[in-house]
């Protein structure tokens, strides 16, 4: 339906449109009348003696003519397009948009509420509820976490038991509803070219990498002096603040000295957008459940 | 034998060529010519009448919408939800006219070998964007995504201010200070930062990503 900024409008499609069917109408009335006797000749003359009869169209081509008018009529009837008029059908493109989503919430919502009444360890072995997380995960995570959902350099693999925000089945379900900002200021600054150099080689030492331990015994007091605070002082991390275990050999941005050298360097902003409000709170569930699963497999598997 | 109207149109080519293109002329009056005088498809309100949060582009992403067109996006990517649930599950909720109307042209598209941008503002990180930008199998394996690794040189910020005051003519509301401060706000920011500013700005009048 339109909202034309004036009457005019509304009157200009209406009287172009009947115009045009009333001229329509007018083309075919005239060319109804039925010739008798001997057809005429057009009068032109090509190539010496060639002429042209001046038929008139043959009557089924003459009644397709007729239908095209007596459909746009009935159309126009039914459907919104004579001007403002919404049609007796009171059809509209976002009214069956509406109605197909009542369909569809008929039809999913009670699948969607049994799993949401079901704790998510349940639902996390539940085959149905698998399929339907995994399809979920693959429409809207998988760009980010892979459709494996072992992810990629700065995007977490869900499939280990490293969680740098916390794998229990309520952490993960705020990680999806909210998402999640992580920063690690840049430490560059702070430290100068040496420290940065000291602190990876203490943090590499941690895992067990190469590493000189000279400087990684310098590393020592430099970390305890800056990292502690959000990565605790046993270097394994706080979950509360998104600050990464750098003990559990999971690196999110790979484990080579150069990348850590970035890291420690220039520092880290990621960020995961919130889906809760786009995928609201029955798919967040299911969704949450797929994952918990993913790291959480049943015994029998 | 008698001339009748139709031998004399189909005799005088002026009259032909008139009466042809009133004729086809018709559907361009009724079906185009009244959507430049409708409220929904000509201010930035939705169907209902609700005021959209839509604004006039940035400098950075007015550079960046131009960097989109350059490189062709629309050729894979629509810009366009159609009110089906298909679609709306997907991307979020449909288009509505009132979106566009800083849009010129539109970026709609026709076709869709990649998925439909119209509300991917919010959706990834800006970091995830680079990355898929640099080279989308970094982080989409299954991607067929050429790469656009040139995007980190620096955008070309000459004709920014030309822009928006073509713009400008065209009724986009800048202000004299807006396309002043224009060249200082793409010092130093490279084709990437606008592409991801633009991209990171599509579709939040209704988006549920903030």
């Amino acid at each position: 339906m339109a909202d034309f900024i004036s009457g005019f409008w509304n009157a200009y499609v209406m009287g172009l449109v009947g115009l045009s069917l009333l001229f329509c109408l007018f083309v075919l009335m005239s060319n109804n009348k039925r010739e008798t006797g001997p057809v005429e000749l057009h009068g032109h003359v090509w190539d010496e003696n060639l002429a042209e009869y001046n038929n008139p169209l043959p009557r089924w081509w003459l009644y397709l003519f007729w239908i095209t008018l007596i459909f746009a009529v009935v159309y126009l009837v039914m459907y919104p397009g004579f001007g403002n008029t919404k049609g007796a059908l009171g059809w509209s493109a976002v009214g069956q948009y509406e109605t197909e989503m009542r369909v569809a919430e008929e039809r999913y919502a009670p699948i969607f509420a049994k799993y949401q009444g079901m704790d998510v360890a349940a639902v996390a072995i539940d085959e149905e509820a698998r399929g339907a997380g995994k399809r979920l995960f693959v429409t809207y995570c998988a760009q980010c976490h892979g459709a494996d959902a072992r992810g990629a350099k700065g995007f977490p693999n869900l499939t280990d038991k490293a969680w740098n925000w916390g794998g229990e089945a309520e952490t993960i379900k705020t990680t999806i509803t909210g998402g999640r900002m992580g920063m690690m200021p840049p430490f560059g600054p702070v430290l100068g070219p040496e420290g940065v150099k000291d602190v990876v080689n203490y943090v590499r030492s941690l895992s067990g990498f190469a590493h000189d331990s000279l400087r990684a015994q310098r590393g020592v007091e430099l970390f305890q002096q800056n990292c502690v605070a959000c990565h605790g002082p046993e270097a394994k991390g706080t979950q509360a603040m998104g600050a990464p275990n750098l003990t559990d050999g999971d690196w999110l941005y790979g484990s080579t000295e150069a990348v850590m050298t970035e890291t420690v360097q220039n520092g880290r902003t990621n960020r995961m957008p919130g889906f809760g409000e786009f995928l609201g709170e029955a798919k967040v569930h299911l969704l949450a459940s797929y994952v918990y699963g993913l790291s959480n497999q049943p015994a029998a598997k | 034998m008698a001339q009748s109207k139709h031998e004399f149109i189909e005799r005088s080519v002026g009259w032909l060529i008139v009466l042809t293109l009133l004729t086809v002329s018709v559907g361009g009056l009724v079906e185009i010519v009244p959507l430049f005088f409708q409220k929904t498809t000509t201010t930035a309100i939705d169907r209902t009448g609700k005021p959209l949060n839509v604004k006039p582009y940035e400098p950075l992403r007015l550079a960046g919408r131009d960097i989109y067109v350059r490189e062709g996006c629309y050729n894979c990517h629509s810009q366009m939800i159609r009110p089906f649930r298909a679609e709306t599950e997907r991307y979020g909720h449909y288009s509505v006219a009132g979106e566009y109307i800083y849009d010129r042209p539109f970026q709609w598209g026709s076709k869709r070998t990649g998925p439909d941008l119209a509300r991917v503002g919010g959706r990834y990180s800006d970091e995830w964007h680079r990355v898929h930008l640099i080279n989308p199998r970094d982080v989409v394996p299954e991607s067929n995504m050429p790469a656009f690794p040139w995007l980190q040189r620096p955008v070309k910020a000459d004709d920014i201010e030309d822009k928006m005051r073509a713009l400008q003519t065209l009724g986009h509301p800048y202000t004299a200070e807006e396309i002043a401060g224009a060249r200082a706000a793409l010092e130093g920011k490279s084709e990437m930062d606008a592409i991801v500013a633009y991209l990171q700005g599509l579709g939040i009048a209704l988006s549920n990503f903030k």
